[in-house]
């Protein structure tokens, strides 16, 4: 069996019928889980005390912001290459969600830099990719809306996407590539040497797939909509001509 | 129950009730689109079963005037 045939929107709904309430359950477990125990059973750190529970909301969103923008682009190339519109319509659904995500990684951040920085703000260079990101999605989200012709608006949004990437990967390597500014470095890394306490990294890494099969769960959702969006829409073309 | 949060209680809760409101209204708006959707494909698909089965001459003259 090929992955191609997960491109046929009927294949496509079928199974997602089916994988959905397990990914939604998943989600939930997952998410509270790890939201709780990170809450009300992490201690305070020795120099962040409490703010420290702001990285269970934090990492989780600010990890899943640049993995959906690079979940867009590779659904963007196979548009552009093979013209599989599930895979548009993927990317299409995805970009709400990322933006949510972008959103709460910058409005935490912001939150908990405040006490820890002394400031709400700083043109730092990982802060900065990260805003210029949060205005690819909404840009990204508004060339679909402005667009009437589904096919231009998804050959459009894909190239925007390829063009956004870039900063999607600056947010992520911003530290490494200029080794400036106040943000710190990856708090979850393969090396267990650069990970944060044992203590905070369980519960994080639970967080962090809560927010995925989150976002699993709404893809899954979102996807079908815009496949119902669409064939609704080709249903009331062909009435307005009979 | 509650944990003590100490000086920092405001920017931890405010923190956690961003990322919680932001993350109710994005599960909310995607169900409630979705229902709507499907609604209104249930009911062009309806309307379209509803043309098939009816009679030929019913489709040819809506109006019954033939």
């Amino acid at each position: 069996m090929s992955i191609w045939e997960y491109a046929n929107p009927v294949r496509f709904m079928r199974t997602s019928a089916v994988l959905l309430p397990w990914v939604t359950g998943l989600a939930v477990l997952a998410l509270g889980a790890g939201l709780v125990w990170g809450f009300f059973f992490t201690p305070d750190d020795f120099r962040q005390g409490s703010t420290v529970k702001i990285i269970y909301v934090h990492v989780p969103s600010a990890t899943m912001a640049i993995n959906i923008w690079a979940m867009m682009l590779i659904t963007s190339l196979i548009w552009v290459v093979r013209r599989h519109h599930v895979s548009v319509l993927a990317a299409k659904a995805a970009a709400p969600v990322g933006a949510t995500m972008t959103a709460i990684a910058l409005i935490t951040g912001a939150v908990w830099g405040q006490p820890m920085w002394g400031t709400w703000w700083e043109w730092d260079p990982r802060l900065t990719a990260f805003l210029i990101l949060f205005l690819f999605y909404l840009g990204y989200m508004a060339l679909w809306a402005a667009i009437e012709n589904p096919d231009t608006a998804a050959d459009l949004t894909s190239i925007l996407c390829l063009v956004g990437s870039v900063f999607a990967v600056i947010s992520r390597y911003a530290i490494n590539f200029w080794n400036q500014g106040l943000h710190q470095g990856a708090s979850l890394s393969l090396d267990k040497e650069e990970n944060v306490a044992d203590v905070f990294w369980q519960p994080l890494v639970i967080s962090l797939a809560g927010f995925f099969f989150l976002f699993l769960a709404l893809l899954l959702v979102r996807t079908r909509t815009e496949i119902r969006a669409r064939r609704l829409m080709a249903l009331k073309a062909r009435e307005r001509l009979a | 129950m509650m944990p003590d949060l100490g000086s920092y209680a405001v920017y931890v809760l405010s923190a956690w009730g961003a990322t919680l409101a932001l993350l109710a209204a994005l599960i909310l708006l995607t169900l409630r689109r979705n229902a709507a959707v499907k609604r209104a494909l249930d009911e062009i698909e309806a309307r379209r079963d509803a043309a098939r089965a009816a009679p030929p001459d019913t489709k040819a003259d809506p109006h019954g005037q033939a």
